[in-house]
C-alpha cells in the first residue's frame, strides 16, 4: 500500500499550473481524498503531481446575483459550514454531511469531486439536478459547460487535456424551489447503494449508472415509469441491480412526497 | 530514481525540517522519519480512521495526505495532545469505561472524538455514531465507545 515514485511541484499561479499540466503524464492533485488511495493502491501511477491548493482566487463561495460561485478548492467541510449555501442552495447543504466523514470533509474539495465523476458521488448528481455551470480554463481561455453536458461517462468529463475546473456556478434558489436529498447506505459515510438529488421536477440518480441518471417528471407516475426505463444499476457485492432498482423507487416516493408537501 | 523535497513544518510545536520522498504519506513520515508511533497506519486508502491526525488544527487522515503537502503546516498527533493533556477526559473516561481492548484504533478515536469535545456543545449519541463511522473498532462493538465519550461531552448521567 505505497504509492509508486512520482515528482511534486506546487505552482503559485495558473500560469505555472498550465506550463506544468503540458505534461501527458501530470495529474492534478487537489483535496486528494480519491487521488492520494488511488495513488496508495497503486491503481494510478502519474509522472508528475500538480498540487493546485496553493494557487490564488480557485476558493471562496459568493453570491452573485442570481447564482452562488463557488470556487473548485472550497472543501466539502466549508461548504458544510457555509450560511450562503444553506439559504442560497439547500440541496448542497443537505448532500455534504453524506460526503465520507469528517476528517476527509475537512480536505477534499468540490471542483476535485466534481472533475474526477464518480458516479457514486454526491456533488455530480446535485450539479445536474441544479443545472450547475462549470467554469473551465486553459491556458489562454475561459469557457463554460451545463452540468448535464459535463459528465460524459464513468469517471469521464467534458474536460480536455491542459484544462482545469476554476468554479461552478449554482442557481440561488428561489421561494418556490423545492429540493430533497436522500441517499440509502449501509453505514453513514459510505458509498451510497443508492441515492437521490432531487430539485423540483428534476430527479437525479447516484451510483445507478456510469454517470448521474437525470429523470424529470412533472408527476410521481410519469416519473416511476422513467424510473424502469432510464434506471439499470449495476449490481454490487450486497446488491442486486433489482434491489436498486426498487430502492430508487422508494427514494422517488420519499422525495416527491417531500417536494410536494 | 526517488524525487525528494525539502520541507518545513511544526510538529507538536516543535518545528522540524526534514527530506522526503514525494510518494510518502503524512503518517509514514511521522512514524518512520519522527519515530511518532501513536499514529496507526491501518488501511491506508482513508477508511479505517487509525491514522487521524490534525493539520492546522482540522482533524485528517494522515494516510490521504502526502507529507510534501504538509510543508509549512501545523501538524498534531496524538503525543502532542496526550502530553498537552488536552486529551485527559478522554484518556480517562476511554479507560473506565473499558473502550478500548487491543488499542490500535484509539490514538484515532481520540483525535475524532477531541473534534467533538472542541464543539463544546451537547450532542446525542446518534451524531457521536455519525462521527466516529470514519473510525473502525474490530474489538469493542462501539459501544463502550458512545458510552466515554457521551460522558465527557454531555457529563456523567
Amino acid at each position: 500500500m505505497k504509492a509508486p515514485d512520482f515528482a511534486y511541484v506546487k505552482p503559485a499561479t495558473l500560469a505555472e499550473a498550465f506550463g506544468l499540466l503540458e505534461n501527458p503524464n501530470a495529474k492534478i492533485l487537489a483535496g486528494g481524498q480519491s487521488l492520494i488511495p488511488s495513488l496508495n493502491m497503486r491503481l494510478s501511477s502519474p509522472e508528475l503531481l500538480v498540487d493546485i491548493t496553493g494557487l490564488a482566487g480557485l476558493s471562496g463561495i459568493s453570491v452573485q446575483g442570481n447564482s452562488i460561485k463557488i470556487g473548485a478548492l472550497a472543501t466539502h467541510a466549508q461548504i458544510e459550514k457555509s450560511e450562503d449555501i444553506r439559504k442560497h442552495v439547500p440541496l448542497l447543504a443537505q448532500a455534504v454531511p453524506h460526503i465520507a466523514h469528517a476528517a476527509i470533509r475537512n480536505r477534499g474539495t468540490i471542483g476535485g469531486s466534481l472533475a474526477l465523476a464518480d458516479p457514486a458521488a454526491e456533488y455530480p448528481a446535485c450539479a445536474v439536478a441544479l443545472e450547475a455551470v462549470f467554469i473551465i480554463k486553459n491556458k489562454t481561455s475561459e469557457r463554460r459547460v451545463n452540468a448535464e453536458r459535463f459528465f460524459k461517462g464513468l469517471f469521464d468529463t467534458d474536460l480536455k487535456p491542459g484544462e482545469l475546473l476554476v468554479a461552478v456556478e449554482f442557481p440561488v434558489a428561489t421561494k418556490s424551489d423545492r429540493s430533497v436529498f436522500l441517499e440509502l447506505t449501509r453505514r453513514h459515510g459510505d458509498y451510497a447503494i443508492i441515492g437521490l438529488a432531487a430539485h423540483n421536477s428534476r430527479f437525479v440518480f447516484l451510483g445507478a449508472g456510469s454517470t448521474p441518471v437525470l429523470i424529470k417528471g412533472d408527476s410521481m407516475e410519469k416519473a416511476k415509469a422513467a424510473l424502469s426505463k432510464s434506471l439499470n444499476p449495476s449490481a454490487d457485492l450486497y446488491n442486486s441491480s433489482a434491489t436498486k432498482l426498487h430502492l430508487a423507487g422508494v427514494l422517488l416516493e420519499r422525495a416527491w412526497n417531500t417536494i410536494t408537501t | 530514481m526517488e524525487h525528494d523535497y525539502d520541507i518545513t513544518l511544526t510538529v507538536n510545536g516543535t518545528k522540524v525540517s526534514r527530506r522526503v520522498p514525494a510518494r510518502q504519506h503524512l503518517v509514514d513520515f511521522l512514524r518512520e522519519d519522527l519515530e511518532l508511533t501513536g499514529s496507526h497506519a491501518g488501511c491506508e486508502h482513508g477508511v479505517c480512521g487509525a491514522c487521524t491526525v490534525r493539520v492546522n488544527g482540522e482533524i485528517v487522515r494522515g494516510c490521504l495526505m502526502l507529507a510534501v503537502q504538509a510543508n509549512g503546516c501545523r501538524v498534531d498527533t496524538i503525543e502532542g495532545l496526550s502530553d498537552s493533556k488536552e486529551l485527559s477526559k478522554l484518556q480517562t473516561a476511554f479507560h473506565e469505561h473499558n473502550a478500548l481492548q487491543c488499542g490500535f484504533c484509539t490514538p484515532g478515536m481520540l483525535m475524532a472524538a477531541q473534534d467533538l469535545v472542541l464543539k463544546n456543545k451537547k450532542i446525542s449519541r446518534e451524531e457521536i455514531r455519525t462521527q466516529l463511522s470514519g473510525n473502525f473498532c474490530r474489538c469493542t462493538g462501539y459501544q463502550a465507545i458512545v458510552d466515554a465519550i457521551e460522558e465527557v461531552i454531555n457529563g456523567k448521567g
